[in-house]
């Protein structure tokens, strides 16, 4: 019942963009969603969408995974469109009772409500191509520049594949204890917002409980093993550009240069 | 109260890739007051099969009748099914939450809505049949061993006083002698209460001292389905799907085979015993 969740969740798969190096990745995947906030008009939402479509047909993950995601946010979403449809100023278009759809809202409304999808699908699209593990170890050598500062890359990298790689085991968890509770009559479902909050302690307890207590194995595992973070740590598998990633750069600056361009395109809507 | 299984088959993550057929067209027969084991290897479907009696899952073809009523009818209410057939898990951590063991206890009885003195008499009749003493009622439940949190779960679904009690893998990870007790009280509190017990284990041994009917799974299906001395007889079959009969049965079988006329079809080490004694007995001394 839980496990529809698709945020930070892996799609096995070969294709080019699942072996890309996970740095490109991180890199590509804000690039765009820099570049969906310069986009002024609906020729560069086109763009986007032609851009976003290729890619995703290219990493061979089924569309499907990523309206998965979307499921989560689309009441954010909605609210998000309501708000700009009826409370943007501007030439009239349609009014009853107290409200007006203007033109600019209408507008605001449907760029707001794409920017927001693709801004989603994208950043899906990045978690389901790429392994946790991968991911933070592109993350760590991203930020590498960061040391200089005093940051912790190192820890902050491990803290998130950590979380990553037990979200998965508690929302596993979270099914299981769930199932315990209903066999004991338990009922998650009926009642006012208190009861419903009230409810959710038999899950909370045991749930913070293996929470803590995986962590703690965790850590004494780490420990069994002499685990130092940071300084003089080699990794197995070292991160290394590959030509791939060079065309996949290459590509990227191109849909960067086009959505700018796409912004001196004045249309009459 | 009888319950039966008519063609039901489940498959995990159904629709995808990844569909895991957990279940394949079982049918099955469980009349009042029976003592069932029910065996197989890991991945067989065992737990699967076990929350399907209680309604938490649901089965992808094929229906389950309770009391002559289909369970997953739009108004058959889930709640009164699940106080009547009581599911405890593997694992106690996953369902002790309360300050203290007697609270915890009390959980059940009161999702069913009964009054404070019913709840509470209910908690401690379920403690008593566990075999949990009275200074224990008042520590938190993550403060006791093992064993004992086992027996505060399997008391948190006693106090709904089901009609079935399925328990999933009661053993696992205590140690021979904690699994001991524990079976025994099981096999105590069975004799007394003349529920049906569904017990659930991948070790014969458990088992076969206490149950009058053996379910043995593989791969999703029932293999075998019948008495535990009958099941036994299989024991070369049971080697190939990862089980084992108990010892017993390989000692007999191996003295039947270097000659000696015991019978086969004994399933505890009190009744090898008389056997073979029997057996030897009866021959003369030259
Ligand atoms: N929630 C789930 N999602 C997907 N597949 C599952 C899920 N639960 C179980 N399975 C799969 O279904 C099959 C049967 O699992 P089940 O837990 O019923 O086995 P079991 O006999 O209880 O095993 P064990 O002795 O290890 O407890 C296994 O192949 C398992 O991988
Ligand atoms: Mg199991």
């Amino acid at each position: 019942m839980i496990r529809d969740i698709t945020l930070g969740q892996y799609y096995q798969a070969d294709s080019v963009i699942h072996r890309m190096d996970p740095r490109t990745k991180i890199v590509g995947t804000i690039a765009f969603i820099v570049s969906l906030f310069l986009i002024k008009n609906i020729i560069g939402y086109a763009a986007a969408a032609v851009f976003l479509a290729a890619v995703i047909l290219i990493s061979k993950v089924p569309f499907r995974y990523m309206v998965k995601g979307m499921k989560a946010v689309v009441f954010l979403l909605l609210i998000t469109v309501v708000f700009n449809m009826f409370l943007t100023p501007g030439e009239v278009l349609v009014s009853f009772w107290k409200f007006r759809i203007t033109k600019e809202g209408l507008r605001q409304a449907v760029f707001m409500a794409l920017r927001l999808s693709f801004l989603i699908i994208g950043s899906s699209l990045m978690t389901l191509t790429t392994t946790p593990n991968n991911l933070t170890d592109g993350l760590e050598k991203l930020m590498k520049p960061l040391k200089i500062l005093r940051v912790p890359v190192h820890e902050i990298a491990m803290i998130m594949s950590i979380a990553l790689r037990f979200i998965p085991i508690l929302l596993d968890e979270t099914d299981k204890i769930m199932k315990a509770q209903l066999a004991r009559g338990a009922d998650f479902e009926s009642g006012n917002l208190i009861k419903k909050a009230k409810s959710m302690v038999p899950i909370l307890v045991p749930l913070f409980i293996s929470a803590f207590r995986r962590a703690n194995d965790l850590a004494m595992a780490m420990e069994a093993r002499c685990y130092r973070g940071g300084e003089h740590r080699t990794k197995m598998k070292p991160l290394r550009y590959r030509g791939r990633d060079l065309t996949a750069y290459l590509t990227l600056a191109a849909f960067v240069a086009v959505i700018v361009m796409t912004r001196r395109i004045i249309l009459p809507f | 109260m009888t319950m039966i299984l008519d063609h039901v088959s489940h498959a995990y993550e159904s629709g995808t890739a990844m569909q895991v057929m957990a279940l394949d067209n079982i049918s099955l027969v469980i009349p009042d007051g029976q003592f069932i084991g029910l065996i197989g290897h890991t991945g067989s479907g065992k737990s699967t099969l076990v929350q399907h009696l209680n309604g938490l899952l649901a089965p992808t073809s094929g229906n389950i009748y309770y009391d002559g009523r289909d369970i997953h009818d739009e108004d058959y209410p889930k709640k009164e099914l699940r106080s009547k057939v009581g599911l405890v898990f593997q694992y106690p951590e996953h369902q002790l939450f309360e300050v203290d063991v007697f609270k915890d206890v009390c959980f059940g009885p009161k999702n069913l809505g009964l009054s404070q003195k019913e709840i509470e008499l209910r908690a401690y009749e379920a403690l008593k049949l566990v075999g949990i003493e009275d200074e224990y009622f008042y520590q938190s439940p993550f403060d006791l061993s093992g064993g004992q949190k086992r027996r505060v779960a399997i008391a948190g679904v006693l106090a709904m006083k089901p009609q079935v009690l399925i328990l999933d893998e009661p053993t696992a990870g205590l140690d021979p002698k904690g699994r001991d007790e524990i079976l025994k009280q099981i096999a105590a509190l069975k004799a007394k209460t003349g529920i049906t017990v569904i017990l659930v284990s991948h070790s014969m041994e458990d088992v076969a001292e206490y149950v009058e009917r053996l379910i043995v799974m593989n791969r999703g299906r029932v293999l075998y389905d019948d008495t535990p001395s009958a099941v036994f007889a299989h024991y070369e079959e049971l080697e190939k799907i990862g089980l084992a009969a108990p010892q017993v049965t390989y000692v007999m079988n191996e003295l039947a085979k270097a000659g000696f006329a015991v019978r086969t079809d004994v399933t505890t080490i009190e009744e090898a015993c008389d056997e073979i004694l029997r057996v030897v007995s009866s021959v003369p001394f030259e």
